[in-house]
């Protein structure tokens, strides 16, 4: 069977693959005519060319890809006529093909509107990559742009001027509103609203009755005393379907434009099929891919034996225009005494949400999504499978604000055939079925097996529900193990280790795991104990468990010495402090650096010097800094209202008081703090785990923070919060994070991997929505009444203090392999070998 | 146990007493110029005996590493980047390609005996 696509777009490229993907009898031949000088490349993602992509990254599938599958691929060949009775076509560059079934893929045109002027320089369409080039080429010379068209693509039009430099961008509706298509008028108020904000100017109900200038175009006249003056124009006033060569060949076509079609995709000559933006079916013609796509599938079916059938599609979309979610779905327009409406409309946040229900209330019709287009994908599955609705429809809607719960069920609820990826029509059945029967495991198999997600990627959050949600039911799901010794997370490990009483790391291996532990388990699980009894870490056995800092409660560096931080308490220290570390210092031959954290960082000491040094630094007030730690380092602070003309609050005395409540408390992970004394911000609070910036009114309490190798700012959780509260809410946040979080998680990722975020954390440390806040905070006094310096504890204790030495056989001889060198009046230690 | 290569020349050094080494940890010997580390593995009853340097980057600190197992192999974790060793066989677990030299351990009444070479030699 020979057959013959005229048209290389999304469309005709897509019936290429269909056509191969059933073509397992390897009895087709396969000839493809395209006008453009390139194979087909990805049109939805146009706008992306002014983002950077080259035309080489829009590509579908290249040359090989045509070569490799054996099909004859001509581009920049157009057709020039086809005669249906020989069944033959002829090309532009004169070949002749003869088919068996000829497909029409011819797409369409943009509709320039006979405005007098269109042909001066500046005025451009936005179809096709080289309209893109001469809008690129065109851009630099020009300080204003405006678009002729307010739907889809000429706001993406206009979004591109933007993004190429424009300051002064205009839009030109003759409809009363942007986006008739899709968007209700009050949808359509919101969304111009947004747009101007955002610096576009709209004009609705307005007709361009002449492109003015000379050569060049230097402005637009709207009527006889309206006009805007601009110096390029982009045509985007709608499509027009390429169905001339059809008309041509006899082929019935619409009085408006369009190759009439059936629901099989057949034109007038049943040998010659149409798809795509050239096809006319029932009257319409679909200016979208994946009703294109759907048609492709269709024709695919019919060719290859199967009768699949094309009955209509639905237009939702869903799409970020100029960072303005815009999303209609089912019909977003439903009127009449049968339909219900609930409309949102908050013209504050400038928000649009419009559910249309059946007289029932049971079924959801369609909608409109502007400024906030979270819930769409759901919105989408529950109007397309007919879902049953909950009582209160409008919670699904109206999201997870206000602690309440969204009813509706997820993406698992959804039947097997619903469809999850619109544009390449797979449904949930072949989804689930790739995990379960060919072992695919994550978004990007899935992506390969059965190609959802590639096209808009609008379902891969659902995709990835998906594929966890599967795995899970077929116990396939990985626990969240500790390690191989332990089956549990850390949560259930904490929750354990407390209910059965267990203070030592043998205790809980004996009770709760297997084996003999190991280099994860050990400081985990050592951890979990300190954090819960608050019981020096170094004694019961529990020292071998510690990681080695934690061991000898200083830091290791380079080459088996290690380095010594007194706790420095909001950074504030006496000058006769600072003499003793001079000191100490100087007596023990160790190299002295300001750390990031405002204290004083002492390097080089070797282990059998630790407690000589600490018995001197605790004679003179000093204790551990808990630098070696997973537990809280420092809390900075900027000087605050005592000395600087700008602070509001003494951030000093409160970071002090932070930093002395929560002092070796041990947890998943180091903490880091800081109080800033103003807005001003000096000692970097919204980089900490959780950080404190005074208010004329008190204190903002911000949560989650990080520097490190991935920054991330922190988040509010509270404001203009009392000395009292602060407190309250930094015991709860942190008995929380301690409890739930694993290993080696700083609070970022913690919140960041947390269901919900910071609204269900705000929920739960400020509105005590799990109801633990008193028993946390009880949790907290104790730990913090507990508080002993550990350094104190070994200096005193002789069994300890014995630890601290190189050689168990020769205590007093220090590691002759640590080897210093001089730098800058000071020592280093030697390279790594 | 591992079968010791310079048999003739094999003694046994007297390290230390056993409740000088931590339960389920390690400590450094000194033996002439070399620096053994000596463990006990008290969950299991056994002692082991290592070299104390790490071959990664030549740093004296395999006997402040923690010990564990990975399945029935007993191991040590080197603190600096976590490189675990068989402790009976020496060889390196944690897929990079080096080996530590392993020592014969026994305990006769009260005090650990490591078996070491007659030479002087450095590791």
């Amino acid at each position: 069977m020979k057959i013959v696509i005229i048209g290389n777009g999304m469309v005709g490229h897509k019936l290429c693959e269909k056509l191969i993907a059933r073509n397992s009898q390897q009895s087709l031949e396969l000839v493809v005519f395209g006008e453009d000088t390139r194979p087909a490349y990805d049109r939805v993602h146009l706008s992306e060319f002014f983002a950077g992509k080259s035309a080489r990254d829009l590509e579908l599938a290249g040359y090989d890809w045509y070569a490799e599958h054996h099909i004859k691929l001509y581009t920049g060949d157009p057709i020039r006529s086809i005669d249906p009775a020989t069944k033959t076509i002829h090309s532009h560059l004169g070949l002749t093909e003869n088919y068996d079934y000829l497909i029409l893929a011819t797409g369409s045109a943009a509709f320039v509107p006979p405005i007098p002027g269109v042909e001066k320089e500046g005025v451009f369409i936005y179809r096709t990559i080289e309209d893109l080039e001469l809008i690129r080429d065109y851009a630099p010379k020009v300080k204003s742009g405006a678009v002729i068209g307010g739907g889809l693509l000429g706001l993406e039009a206009a979004k591109a001027l933007i993004d190429l430099g424009i300051k002064e961008v205009h839009v030109v509706e003759f409809a009363p509103r942007l986006m008739p298509r899709q968007v209700d008028e009050a949808g359509s108020k919101i969304l111009q609203t947004k747009l101007e904000q955002l610096g576009l100017h709209i004009h609705t109900n307005t007709n361009t009755r002449e492109i003015l200038g000379g050569q060049n175009i230097t402005g637009l006249k709207f009527s006889d005393t309206e006009a805007i003056s601009t110096d390029m124009l982009i045509i985007s006033a709608g499509i027009k379907p390429r169905d001339e060569l059809a008309r041509h060949s006899g082929l019935a076509t619409g009085n408006r434009g369009g190759i009439i079609v059936n629901e099989k995709m057949q034109t007038s000559d049943p040998f010659i099929y149409a798809i795509g933006e050239c096809a006319l079916y029932n009257g319409m013609i679909y200016g979208l891919v994946a009703p294109g796509y759907e048609m492709a599938d269709a024709v695919a079916s019919q060719l290859m034996g199967d009768n699949k059938l094309f009955t209509g599609f639905d237009m939702s979309t869903k799409l970020k225009l100029i960072g303005v979610d815009v999303a209609s779905f089912g019909d977003p327009f439903s009127t009449g005494n049968a339909v219900r409406t609930i409309v949102l409309e908050d013209q504050h946040k400038n928000i649009y949400k419009r559910i249309n229900l059946s007289e029932d209330g049971k079924q959801l019709l369609g909608g409109i999504l502007i400024g906030e287009a979270d819930q769409y994908n759901m919105l989408l599955q529950t109007c397309k499978n007919k879902l049953v609705l909950p009582p209160d429809p409008e919670t699904i809607f109206l999201g997870e604000k206000n602690g309440t719960v969204r009813q509706g069920g997820g993406v698992l609820d959804l039947p097997a055939e619903a469809i999850i990826c619109s544009c390449e029509g797979i449904t949930k059945d072949t989804i689930c079925c790739s995990v379960t029967g060919q072992g695919c495991e994550s978004v990007d198999t899935i992506k390969k097996m059965t190609k959802a997600g590639t096209g808009c990627g609008g379902c891969v959050p659902m995709i990835k529900d998906l594929v966890t949600g599967t795995m899970k039911a077929q116990g396939k799901y990985l626990r969240n193990s500790l390690c191989e010794h332990f089956s549990q997370s850390r949560q259930e490990l904490f929750d354990l280790i407390k209910i059965h009483d267990l203070k030592t790391y043998d205790e809980a291996l004996d009770k709760l795991g297997a084996g003999h532990g190991c280099e994860v388990c050990k400081p985990a699980i050592a951890s979990i104990i300190a954090s819960l009894w608050g019981e020096m870490i170094l004694k019961k056995g529990n020292d071998t468990a510690q990681d080695s800092n934690d061991r000898f409660l200083a830091n290791i560096q380079k080459g088996g010495s290690y380095s010594i931080v007194p706790r420095i308490p909001g950074g504030e220290i006496t000058p006769e402090k600072l003499i003793v570390i001079g000191q100490v210092a100087k007596k023990y031959n160790l190299y002295t650096k300001i750390t990031g954290g405002q204290r004083i960082d002492m390097f080089g000491a070797h282990v059998t010097d630790l407690p000589l040094i600490w018995e001197e630094l605790i004679a003179a007030g000093f204790e551990s800094g808990h630098a070696y730690g997973k537990a809280l380092r420092t809390v900075k602070s900027c000087v605050g209202s005592t000395w600087c003309r700008f602070g509001l609050h003494d951030s000093v005395s409160f970071a002090i008081r932070i930093e002395e409540r929560y002092r070796g408390l041990r947890a998943p992970h180091k903490i880091k703090s800081a109080v800033s004394g103003c807005i001003r911000e000096c000692a970097e609070a919204q980089g900490k785990d959780f950080g404190i910036i005074a208010t004329e009114k008190g204190w903002n309490l911000f949560v989650c923070g990080n520097g490190g190798s991935k920054p991330q700012h922190a988040l509010l959780l509270a404001s203009d919060l009392d000395d009292e509260t602060c407190i309250k809410y930094i015991d709860r946040f942190l008995m929380f994070y301690i409890k739930t979080a694993d290993p080696l998680t700083r609070t970022a990722t913690w919140l960041n991997k947390m269901d919900g975020g910071i609204d269900y954390l705000r929920n739960v440390v400020v509105n005590d929505s799990l109801h633990m806040a008193e028993q946390w905070e009880a949790e907290m006094q104790a730990l913090v009444n507990s508080y002993k310096c550990e350094w104190k504890e070994v200096v005193e204790n002789p069994e300890l203090r014995k630890r601290f030495t190189h050689f168990v056989n020769a205590p007093e001889e220090k590691d002759p392999t640590i080897k210093f060198e001089p730098m800058r009046d000071q020592k280093k230690v030697a390279d790594w070998k | 146990m591992q079968t010791i290569t310079h048999q003739k020349t094999q003694a046994w050094f007297e390290a230390c007493h056993t409740h000088d080494v931590p339960h389920n940890g390690g400590v450094c010997v000194k033996y002439n110029d070399q620096q053994i580390a000596l463990f006990h593995f008290a969950r299991r009853g056994e002692w082991y005996a290592t070299q104390n340097e790490c071959p990664h980057r030549k740093q004296m600190a395999l006997s402040r590493g923690m010990i564990g197992t990975s399945g029935d192999e007993p191991k040590v974790a080197c603190p600096f980047h976590k490189k675990t060793f068989s402790l009976i066989t020496g060889e390196c677990i944690s897929g990079d390609e080096c080996t530590i030299k392993t020592y014969e351990v026994k305990v006769e009444q009260g005090l650990v005996y490591i078996a070491v070479d007659g030479h002087h030699e450095n590791y």
